[in-house]
């Protein structure tokens, strides 16, 4: 394994990461096992695995169940222990102090985006959850792609409907030890809702249900990514080495960038990868120059690209640099349009850039 | 200038249901994930539901739970076959066949059979089982696919020899992946469950180090995302939907032009890895796809023969992913790549960074730089061989 010393961190870093580690030692794990829709079985998986640690010695126990289980699942039900819901009317929530004082291992809760009655403790379920950590106690549960605040956007998007509750942005990142995402084809689940009749109303619905299942793998994929890549950073591998893909589009005054542009924000998004535009600082840009420029910037700004200006006086060099300390593993460059010596110039530029870019596939558009 | 020999065109490409035939591939990243248990799992929910379902082949591996998951299938009775001084079990492709289940379940996809069997792979099994008209439920894991062998490659640092094609995964009607944490699968393998204690510790320090199984799970997690958007792509064009505009959703990829990929065949090496990614593109693209090789004009002698060979096998690597494949013949590389993408709608041109066989050196310059210059108006990409960073396994 290798150790570079340069990439040790600070006093103050380790102690923030012990800190950090104590806190976590002493709190519950926390296991998610992250779907697309309801049906697809999430509920199985949790309480099979639930089942499963239990005979092997763990102590389980279910704290929240939904109101109807297929067969399946009610075979398993009766071989783990069960602390019943409280119940206000027509809702249930967790009964915290009873679980509490019970003090399992393990806590099963199916069903994390969950209001609580009004007069709860917590007005949220994913607080009981928090309370529970907190208090040592490890919780697994499931939850809908949907009901992540992070998501709303791209899951209205998709079905033009927005969750009534959602899951903080913050609960997931910081609390989340692990994610599972439970893969399903959409046909199967769409059997459990309500039928359209029309044969075209069908497919559309399906076709919906089959964009949130991409989502839910790639927001899985994503999250893999990030432990992949702080697994490596604690070993003291600083270079990116997942299968992420990361863009890097250069513009100049004068590349065809909005081609470029909307082509790397299109990659970007098919991978759930990442999205940078660079420009490498020049002397003596012409009035025209200048306001192309901004316009491209901005407009890569607009496709939320991360945008940097770049300095040194080999602009081939600036970027490379650039492009190894991302990991990016794309580069986008233009054919320079401006005849002379100018062109002469950058296509020098386009050709050092080819020779050098080992390991990053260099793509060239035309204009 | 240059004429094209035109060579073994692929026969037409049929992708999708082979007959009526379901084919269901459960995709892990890991032995050990919860494939089997999972296509049992469902197998006794089918038989619950009366219907006709045989287990034709799974792989118990000695694992407790997946052996219980099994209670109650029927089992159809495995071939034992002698090899070598020895017995082994395989797949009884006929005895399925005459026992002609609705459904039939298979383990392990990416199978070699032994040297004298009839088919050689058992997913060659498998394509005789849906041609009969039996659906199949089967389980691989993604390093068995044959276009991310490069990848899996580079990540892992071994080199899978069984592999399964492209086209026929994604002749399957759906792919679902398996999924567990990395952490649980770890534990799993300590305790035992996966392989024997011995085994097991040789697993953990080469395939089954943390950091290679998270980036496989990802891998595998993307695959899925792909053979998912795939499936929508072939649907959508299937049905071409009257403009239904549900909710506000954008419509699905207008798609104005349609994509040419040209992947530039050579001798070197990394023509394998080259037409791999071409073939994944023009999936991503619904693209036409073309491997196109150059060689002298007249005299095919002044290509050293090592190189013709090199070629020749590429070439067959790039029908057998069903990309369309042509020689042409001419003296100048890059201008008869560029005649030939102008005069074919190319629309992208993919070229190995490593691209030098020892004829093309003959013209001093260099081939990527004159094509790029010279298709001014196509897409060019230079592809890298993705290098693994310094960070690598001991042994591999």
């Amino acid at each position: 394994m290798v150790n570079d010393s340069s990439q040790r961190p600070s006093p103050e870093q380790l102690l923030a990461q012990i800190q950090l580690e104590e806190r976590r030692e002493r709190r519950g794990k926390l296991k998610v096992f992250l779907g697309y829709a309801a049906g697809i079985g999430k509920s199985f998986q949790m309480l099979d695995e639930g089942r499963r640690r239990r005979e092997r010695g763990e102590d389980v126990v279910v704290c929240a169940t939904q109101p109807q289980y297929p067969a399946e699942i009610q075979a398993i039900l009766p071989r783990l222990e069960v602390i019943p819901a409280l119940k206000t009317g027509e809702s249930e929530s967790i009964d915290v102090p009873a679980v509490i004082r019970r003090h399992p291992q393990v806590a099963l809760i199916d069903g994390l985006a969950y209001d609580n009655p009004t007069g709860s403790p917590n007005a949220y379920r994913w607080r009981d959850v928090e309370q529970l950590l907190e208090a040592g106690i490890s919780v697994i549960t499931t939850v809908n792609l949907q009901y992540l605040e992070k998501l709303r956007d791209e899951v209205e998007r998709i079905t033009g409907k927005r969750a009534p509750y959602s899951i903080p942005r913050g609960f997931l990142d910081s609390s989340a030890d692990e994610i599972v995402v439970v893969d399903a084809p959409a046909i199967e689940s769409l059997l459990h809702g309500a039928t359209p009749a029309d044969r075209a109303a069908r497919l559309a619905e399906q076709h919906k249900l089959s964009r949130l299942r991409e989502l839910a793998l790639l927001v899985a994929a994503s999250v893999v990514d990030h432990q992949l890549e702080s697994y490596l950073r604690s070993h003291g591998v600083d270079q990116p080495w997942g299968v992420q893909e990361r863009i890097l589009v250069c513009v100049t005054p004068r590349s065809n960038a909005a081609e470029m542009l909307e082509s790397g924000r299109r990659n970007a998004d098919r991978f759930q990868g990442e999205f940078y535009v660079a420009y490498v600082q020049q002397p003596a840009l012409s009035q025209e120059d200048r306001a192309i420029l901004q316009q491209n910037l901005d407009y890569a700004r607009k496709l939320g690209a991360q945008v940097e200006i770049l300095s040194g006086l080999d602009a081939v060099d600036a970027l490379l640099k650039f492009a190894h300390q991302k990991g990016i593993t794309q580069i986008f460059i233009g054919h320079s349009m401006r005849e002379g010596g100018w062109r002469r110039l950058w296509s020098n530029q386009v050709d050092r850039l080819i020779h050098s870019a080992e390991g990053i596939d260099v793509v060239v558009y035309p204009h | 200038m240059s004429s094209s020999i035109h060579i073994n065109r692929d026969e037409e490409q049929t992708y999708g249901q082979s007959g009526r035939s379901q084919l269901k591939v459960f995709l892990g990243y890991a032995a050990g994930v919860g494939k089997t248990y999972r296509m049992l799992e469902e197998a006794q929910q089918l038989k619950r539901q009366g219907k006709d379902i045989a287990v034709g082949y799974f792989e118990p591996h000695g694992r407790k739970d997946t052996i219980a998951k099994a209670a109650g299938l029927e089992l159809i009775p495995r071939r034992i076959v002698a090899y070598r001084g020895g017995t082994f079990q395989e797949m009884d492709t006929t005895a399925i066949l005459s026992r002609r289940p609705a459904t039939c379940v298979v383990d392990e996809l990416a199978h070699t059979n032994l040297p004298g069997s009839e088919r050689s792979k058992r997913w060659e099994d498998v394509q005789v089982l849906l041609d009969a008209g039996i659906d199949v439920m089967t389980s691989m894991n993604i390093q068995h696919l044959e276009s991310l062998n490069d990848q899996v490659f580079q990540i892992t640092g071994i080199r899978v020899r069984e592999t399964v094609p492209d086209w026929f995964v994604k002749s399957a009607t759906e792919v679902v992946m398996v999924d567990a944490t990395t952490g649980a699968l770890l534990n799993r393998l300590k305790r035992g469950n996966i392989y024997a204690a011995e085994k097991a510790q040789r697993a953990m320090e080469n395939f089954f180090k943390e950091s290679n199984l998270t980036a496989l799970r990802e891998l595998a997690l993307r695959q899925t995302a792909h053979e998912l958007e795939l499936r929508e792509i072939a649907s959508a064009s299937e049905e071409r939907r009257p403009q239904q505009e549900p909710c506000g959703a954008p419509p699905s990829s207008p798609k104005a032009t349609i994509d040419r990929i040209l992947i530039y065949v050579c001798a070197d090496a990394s023509t394998a890895m080259l037409i791999r990614r071409g073939r994944r593109m023009a999936d991503y693209l619904g693209a036409d796809c073309f491997a196109v090789s150059v060689i002298p004009l007249r005299d095919h002698s002044r290509l050293p023969k090592q190189d013709r060979d090199a070629i020749a096998k590429h070439l067959n690597f790039a029908r057998n992913l069903h990309v369309e494949t042509r020689i042409l013949e001419g003296d100048d590389a890059a201008e008869t790549i560029v005649d030939f993408a102008r005069s074919n709608q190319i629309t992208q041109i993919l070229l190995s960074r490593r691209n030098h066989s020892s004829w093309s050196r003959l013209f001093g310059t260099d081939l990527i730089l004159r094509i790029v210059k010279e298709a001014k108006d196509i897409r060019v990409i230079i592809v890298s061989e993705r290098r693994r960073s310094n960070y690598a396994p001991a042994h591999k």
